[in-house]
């Protein structure tokens, strides 16, 4: 069975100017459905870049990059638009959520680009709320919650569309350790009793503690064995 | 479909309280002034518009308020295709006090019924009109206005003519009120008539002669040659005339004040920019500063276009409801309006003018930023590159 994110050959260069940056140097990945994936690695290693790949927010340069299945790395802008819609979900350090809308409204947000009724829509925010323990929170807007409550309404958002994967950039990084397990615990039933996959970028080695693997990245290219067992080197 | 985006672009536009009320506001007075303003150019422009196409006035070639002698009456009388004619001549009354100024103009009663039978007045009182020599009829509105009725005594002091004796102190007795035969006409029911024949011998100086002559035409395809054979008629004479339609006439005399069209959109122009530099600024700020909520929607896979639109529709949001309330205001003030007042009114015409001024409007504030949040690339906007 093949994996559900295959990587093969990744390059991604930055021009800035006249100046040509290699951020990732032909990464060969292979990540398993089901699998929780920490990437880890120095600032300035290429994690954040290669989640952004995985995710379809940028292009690779050179190489080739399936999910399930399908080459995002050729799709256009619109197509990868609505393969973003449809697959991944994502979740960001600093919660990214819409300081205007209340809970309910930003875990709609995804939904919108769907033909589903508003009923529907709202029926599933809440399900999506109540998943991450916030249901009673649903009117509330972003600044009357905690950082923890509004990373688990990111969370909402992000799986209220059900995609295949989870992309999370450092979701714990501006959260204290009891509220960042906290967050992590849920990353990890999620995992667990519902099967996503999920890639996330951490600094901390805490919090890839929660992951079934690890993969190390440094100056542009994978390092550790992790990386070698989560690219099936055995 | 568009729908579902509303409470999105709705919180967007709420998103800085303070200056999207301000913002609101100068929008609501532009439009407020837009729709007083163009109301105003569209009487002048079109507010004549009523006015019957087989009617012509003729003036002093100079001006209207140089007079002509009444023995060209029935040379114009003789002109082919002329039907009647009547004559008419400014008063210049106040009555009471300078504020309640009105038109007056002294007639010949059936002659003016005959080129005006737009005017209803009910047989009796035509035949006071005529019988009594300092006879006056005034139109509904204007005796509505001051509570006058059959037989009252109405003062006037003209400031143009004096009685013999120096006064300027006239004395007419009301002794008919005339309606319009529809509404525009009943509407306009606000001047009086006196007659004329008292008014020329009472006056001081100035006897026998008339302001200008309205001709009734019995074909108005034939009101150009009409117009050219009265001209002709007179040409190289001491009384050199100018015949016009009464609407041209009419339009003229309103552009006595300027040309008031220039004016208006001149005030409209500075209004617009200023409004342009305004609402474009708040629009602009207010995008710059949701850049990184703009990316987050962009990978929840909001397309390019569609936060384009997001952008654009809340422009559009902005600009219709200032407009929208602006435009309410106008037509509530207008409607307003004492019923002596010129008929100023937000017509279609000028809700035309300003719904488009609207769409132009959203289109120049929102479209920088919607390209700008079109542009918007994810990964650099939520690195706050």
């Amino acid at each position: 069975m093949s994996a559900l994110v295959e990587i093969h050959g990744l390059t991604k260069v930055y021009e800035r100017g006249k100046q040509r940056i290699e951020v990732l140097h032909g990464i060969e990945l292979d990540i398993e459905q089901g699998d929780f994936v920490a990437l880890m690695g120095p600032s300035g290693s290429g994690k954040t870049t290669l989640l952004n790949l995985i995710g379809g927010l940028d292009s690779p340069t050179a190489g080739e990059l399936k999910v399930g299945g399908q080459r995002i790395d050729a799709l256009a802008a619109d197509a990868l638009a609505a393969w973003r819609a449809s697959t991944v979900g994502f979740i960001f350090q600093s919660y990214n959520l819409m300081p205007v809308l209340s809970a309910q409204r930003n875990v709609e947000l995804p939904l919108l680009l769907t033909e589903m009724s508003a009923r529907e829509r709202s029926r599933r925010a809440a399900i999506a709320l109540d998943l991450v323990g916030l249901a009673d929170r649903a009117g509330h807007k972003p600044n009357e919650l905690s950082g923890g409550q509004q990373q688990r309404v990111a969370i909402a958002r992000a799986l209220v569309s059900d995609p295949l994967l989870l992309i999370c950039d450092e979701p714990t990084g501006d959260l204290d350790r009891k509220t960042a397990d906290e967050v992590l615990t849920l990353l990890q039933q999620l995992n667990q009793r519902f099967g996503k996959t999920i890639v996330m970028v951490t600094h901390d080695p805490k919090a890839a503690e929660y992951a079934t693997h690890t993969v190390h990245l440094d100056k542009g290219t994978l390092v550790s064995a992790d990386a070698l067992h989560a690219i099936g080197v055995h | 479909m568009l729908l579902k985006y509303l409470p999105l672009i709705w919180s967007g536009l709420w998103r800085k309280k303070t200056r999207t009320v301000f913002t609101g506001l100068s929008l609501i007075a532009a439009f407020l002034l837009l729709g007083l303003l163009q109301a105003v150019n569209s009487l002048f422009s079109g507010g004549a518009d009523f006015l019957g196409a087989n009617r012509l006035i003729t003036q002093a070639r100079i001006s209207f308020t140089q007079p002509l002698p009444m023995r060209m009456l029935p040379q114009i009388e003789a002109v082919p295709g002329v039907q009647s004619v009547s004559h008419s001549q400014f008063f210049g009354g106040v009555y009471q006090d300078a504020r309640n100024f009105f038109p007056q103009f002294a007639v010949n009663p059936q002659r003016m019924f005959d080129t005006y039978p737009e005017w209803v007045l009910s047989p009796a009182q035509r035949r006071a009109f005529i019988s009594t020599p300092n006879g006056a009829i005034a139109g509904r509105v204007l005796a509505d206005r001051f509570g006058w009725k059959i037989g009252d005594r109405i003062p006037l002091t003209s400031f143009i003519w004096t009685l013999a004796d120096g006064s300027r102190a006239w004395e007419w007795e009301l002794v008919g009120i005339f309606d319009g035969r529809d509404q525009q006409w009943s509407e306009r029911a606000s001047l009086m008539y006196l007659n004329y024949q008292y008014f020329d011998e009472a006056r001081s100086g100035g006897k026998g002669l008339a302001g200008v002559f309205a001709v009734r035409i019995k074909d108005a395809l034939q009101a150009e040659r009409i117009a050219a054979a009265i001209d002709a008629k007179f040409a190289n004479s001491r009384d050199e005339t100018k015949t016009q339609s009464e609407q041209e006439f009419q339009i003229g005399f309103l552009r006595q004040l300027g040309d008031i069209g220039f004016i208006v959109n001149a005030i409209l122009g500075a209004v617009f920019f200023t409004i342009l530099m305004l609402t474009g600024n708040t629009m602009a700020q207010a995008v710059r500063e949701r850049t990184p909520e703009l990316a987050v929607l962009k990978c929840l896979g909001f397309t390019d276009r569609t936060v384009l639109a997001l952008v654009l529709a809340e422009a559009l949001l902005l600009c219709v409801l200032g407009g929208l309330a602006g435009m309410a205001l106008a037509s509530f003030a207008t409607a307003a309006l004492p019923a002596d007042f010129p008929p100023v009114r937000t017509d279609a015409r000028v809700w035309a003018i300003a719904l488009s001024s609207m769409l132009a409007l959203a289109l120049a504030v929102g479209l920088p930023p919607a390209l700008h949040a079109m542009r918007i690339k994810i990964v650099d906007a939520l690195a706050g590159r």
